[in-house]
């Protein structure tokens, strides 16, 4: 069983003194990106909802990268990565990853393309 | 082990009893598993991403959706899921925190620190169920025409989401009630609204300041409003009232969203409810000294793993069910 601890976060940026600390740091972190996400979702500023970036609104970029953010944070440690082996965290961090890129890019193509037979084939949905 | 070793060196690579990744079977094991139930929610949470861009034009906007927050009457969107997602992640804090207790082995510590999870896990479920609920019941209420589309109400005055209560007319009709012993086969009846579609359409047309709303999503990023003219026409193609969402209808518009609704917040309630299971057996474990006995408190560090990785797939869906 691994004991010891990496008690860095932030590349290093910020280190604790306990493990139980760090606990509690990493809790203060992910509250305050989720208060983030929740007060962008509710405000919607029109900046960020009028503008694109590769199809998709910006503010839609800002919620899945901090989702990815809070993602890290509860792999790496809460279910502490952090202190696993390197091979045993690339192991489970890219398998998935990979996998997950591979469907995303299959399906979300093939969605956008039914889309377009529904808009410009003779084809009625909406009535 | 090295009964068949020639080579005579003790820390020979293949002389066996090598632990590559540093980690214990169960671990391992619980590491596989969560990869392979994570992959089984990307293709839920992916399929429901191929849905809504097939849809992309007339998809729900959950901000509209989940506006309640038990006890409160109101409009508003978010915050009671917010206040969900932070209890996980504040029950995901309690669990590490046991886990971190155990490796000092701390039985006490552990103790408290499981039930403050059970506790968190519990109250999840519950605001779940509750959300379920509201969902189930609707709100509004609306109408749903021909080809399966759903026409909503609003107040040209407010601007505000009219309820069919606030402008449907009540007609004297006599209601047949489908018996079993009309038909060959018995049919359920299926549900019933509070009002027929007849009241609604009569109540449209003697209340001039209701307009209808369609599922289209227009340049604002909003759901196109009818003018009074194309809402009256627009009204003849209804078909049916639909109250509420279920499988096959759904009041907030398209039925996949009621669907995938359903699914993938079931299926990742069903994780809370068996993760809350698995912890309570762990928890009179503790209480009963079984890891005292062992000498070390791995299995609440395994399912510890699990009950972070059912909070991992709450971020996720949080994201893409709520946020996006």
């Amino acid at each position: 069983m691994v004991h010891d601890h990496k008690l860095e976060i932030f590349r290093g940026l910020l280190k604790f003194k306990s493990n139980t600390q760090k606990i509690w740091g990493v809790l203060i972190f992910l509250s305050i990106v989720t208060a983030i996400e929740v007060a962008l979702g509710i405000t919607k500023p029109r900046f960020l909802t009028h503008n694109y970036f590769i199809g998709m609104k910006l503010l839609n970029w800002i919620f899945i990268i901090l989702t990815l953010v809070k993602a890290y944070y509860i792999a790496w440690d809460f279910m502490h990565l952090r202190d696993e082996k390197s091979s045993l965290r690339r192991a489970i961090v890219w398998t998935p990853i990979f996998l997950v890129c591979y469907l995303i890019f299959i399906l979300l193509f093939e969605a956008d393309y039914i889309y377009n037979v529904f808009k410009d084939g003779f084809l009625a949905w909406n009535f | 082990m090295d009964t068949t070793v020639t080579t005579g060196t003790e820390d020979s690579v293949w002389g066996g009893g090598n632990r590559p990744l540093g980690a214990s079977y169960g671990k391992m094991m619980m590491w596989f598993f969560i990869v392979s139930d994570a992959l089984t929610f990307s293709g839920f949470l992916v399929s429901y991403g191929f849905s809504r861009f097939k849809f992309i034009e007339t998809w729900p906007i959950a901000d509209e959706v989940f506006t309640h927050v038990p006890f409160f009457h109101g409009n508003y969107p978010m915050y009671y899921v917010a206040f969900m997602t932070f209890i996980l992640i504040m029950s995901s804090v309690t669990m590490v925190l046991a886990v971190d207790a155990g490796h000092k082995m701390k039985q006490n510590s552990v103790i408290l620190y499981m039930f403050l999870t059970i506790i968190g896990g519990a109250i999840f479920v519950g605001s779940q169920a509750w959300e379920w609920a509201t969902f189930i019941k609707g709100d509004y209420g609306a109408v749903e025409t021909k080809g399966g589309r759903i026409l909503q109400f609003v107040n040209a005055e407010t601007g505000e989401r009219a309820a069919l209560a606030d402008f449907a007319a009540t007609l004297p009709e006599e209601r047949v009630k489908h018996l079993k012993k009309e038909g060959i086969w018995f049919e359920q009846e299926g549900y019933k609204t509070s009002f027929s579609l007849n009241e609604v359409v009569e109540g449209f047309k003697t209340t001039p300041n209701i307009l209808i709303r369609t599922e289209t999503i227009n340049e604002e990023g909003e759901k196109t409003l009818l003018n009074r003219q194309e809402s009256l026409s627009k009204l003849l193609d209804a078909t049916q009232v639909v109250e509420g969402a279920n499988l096959i209808h759904n009041e907030y518009g398209s039925r996949l969203f009621a669907d995938f609704f359903f699914f993938i917040t079931g299926f990742h309630g069903f994780h809370v409810f068996s993760g809350v299971v698995i912890n309570v057996i762990i928890f009179f474990n503790v209480i009963l000294g079984t890891y005292e006995r062992r000498g070390h408190y791995e299995m609440v560090e395994k399912v510890g793993l699990y009950w972070h990785f059912v909070d991992l797939v709450w971020v996720f869906v949080f994201t893409f069910f709520y946020l996006v």
